[in-house]
């Protein structure tokens, strides 16, 4: 098993998801190297978002073992009544970091506030030394020049770039992005996606975003996942999945997207 | 009868000395009404199991009770019991409790303003429960809902009043000693309503500048 843990990432092994009668996730093995870029499509509602919110413990799994980097996060026998967090689960959740789709920054607090609490609070580092890396971090987002702004003075595109480095100041070894530019007015997507582009080649962060840009996602993933109706009907490069799909509903679903 | 200038000025070291009784009897029942109200509203919104529902059986209860009631309960009945407290804490401790059920219910309200989100942004960042509470949840909950605070320590500034029936040395029964002795009560209420206004209506427009300060746009 240790042998795994340095080729995997992040884990799925036969997780499944309901609500009610709607099956988000059916018996999903799906796994993630070290470092890789994975980008997930599909249609709304088939699951991909779900898969980011069980890897941030927002949701639990009917069922099914999800590792990262080794350590487990959930192991859930149906049935069986869940310790939504376990000791275990906290301290692998730590290795995890997620930017959101509406951002879901702190209002009452500036833009470097908001990079500084979780070092501060979860890591115990000092507020000089959490201070001069937030700051290091917002200068790599191009915010500098807005520290002590409150995210009701930012643009959309700048709270979302604030997210990122939020995120990235708990020196996470996976990041989730979950849809981070859907929300945003199309003339401010650039510079975001600008962000995410430099982490995906300056860093060995492994990422995991769910995306509606095509685009993008052929520019920086190693590995696109198609997913629908709770299961992985194809992935592969790129290149492969999004320009040559073989899977009948892949094609149908590009031909959506691609339409607009 | 006619308004009489001298006795007036006679009377009000005495009344502003029931005034300043009254506005820290008022202070310290509004510290217990907050703490207390925090813990209520903390406690019902965890859903904890039996906890919760005895204290929102506890917020039904106090609400629907009338404050002059619990007040006598506590001066008359509780001696019974061995509780002796001297009429000022008895009445700090039963202002303060009445209102701890209406603050609990404002907090109640501004926890659940506090977006999904939030939470979700706590967890991702793997804050702990407490600082989830502290530095995320409430800083933005109280912010919304000064204003509706902000009155309900006004009306119990005005509440304290009834606290004279428990023989606490507040204005209003500063006031009414005077009356019963010097057999003159125009002067002694009509000062005490001034005085009642004299501290109401500023406090009304601090509370108002303290609601624009503390809003999240500025």
């Amino acid at each position: 098993m240790s042998e795994r843990a340095s080729d995997v990432m992040i884990s799925f092994e036969n997780v499944d998801k309901s609500w009610g009668d709607n099956h988000v996730l059916k018996h999903l093995n799906f796994h993630v190297e070290p470092a890789e870029k994975v980008s997930i499509i599909g249609a709304s509602g088939s699951g991909k978002t779900t898969i980011l919110r069980i890897l941030m413990t927002l949701e639990h799994p009917d069922e099914g073992v999800v590792t990262v980097d080794g350590d487990e996060l959930w192991n859930v026998v149906r049935g069986r009544r869940i310790r939504r967090e376990s000791k275990q689960m906290k301290l692998t959740r730590r290795k995890i970091g997620m930017v959101f789709q509406q951002f879901n920054l702190f209002p009452h607090l500036t833009a470097i506030e908001n990079v500084m609490e979780a070092p501060v609070q979860v890591l115990g580092m000092s507020k000089d030394e959490a201070h001069e890396r937030a700051k290091g971090l917002l200068d790599m987002v191009g915010l500098d020049k807005h520290l002590d702004h409150k995210p009701h003075r930012l643009s959309g595109g700048q709270q979302q770039r604030v997210a990122i480095a939020r995120a990235m100041a708990m020196r996470p070894k996976v990041l989730l992005l979950d849809e981070v530019t859907s929300a945003l007015d199309p003339e401010l997507i650039g510079e975001v996606l600008n962000v995410i582009r430099d982490l995906a080649t300056s860093t060995d962060m492994t990422m995991l975003m769910v995306t509606h840009e095509m685009r993008f996602a052929e520019e920086i993933s190693d590995r696109v996942v198609m997913f629908d109706n709770g299961t992985a009907i194809e992935q592969g490069p790129p290149e492969q999945v999004l320009r040559a799909p073989e899977n009948e509903r892949t094609r149908r679903f590009l031909h959506a997207v691609l339409e607009h | 009868m006619t308004w009489d200038n001298e006795f007036a000025l006679s009377i009000l070291p005495d009344l502003l000395g029931g005034l300043w009784v009254t506005i820290q009897a008022t202070m310290a029942a509004i510290v217990i009404a907050l703490a207390l109200g925090l813990v209520v509203a903390v406690i019902r919104y965890l859903r904890i199991p039996v906890l919760s529902a005895v204290f929102g059986f506890y917020v039904q209860f106090v609400r629907g009770t009338p404050l002059l009631v619990q007040a006598f309960a506590a001066f008359y009945i509780l001696p019974d019991y061995g509780i002796v407290l001297s009429p000022l804490i008895t009445g700090i401790i039963v202002l303060g409790v009445n209102y701890s059920s209406y603050t609990a219910e404002v907090y109640r309200s501004g926890i659940e303003d506090v977006g999904k989100g939030q939470w979700e942004a706590a967890t991702a960042l793997s804050l702990p429960v407490r600082p989830t509470w502290t530095r995320i949840v409430l800083p933005q909950a109280v912010r919304s809902i000064v204003p509706m605070l902000g009155n309900y320590w006004i009306q119990m500034f005005k509440d304290s009043a009834i606290l004279s029936l428990i023989t606490m040395n507040e204005l209003l029964n500063v006031a009414q000693t005077i009356g019963s002795s010097e057999f003159r009560y125009l002067e002694p209420l009509t000062i005490v309503g001034i005085l009642f206004l004299a501290v109401s209506y500023p406090a009304a427009v601090l509370i108002r500048r303290l609601e624009r300060r503390l809003a999240i746009t500025s």
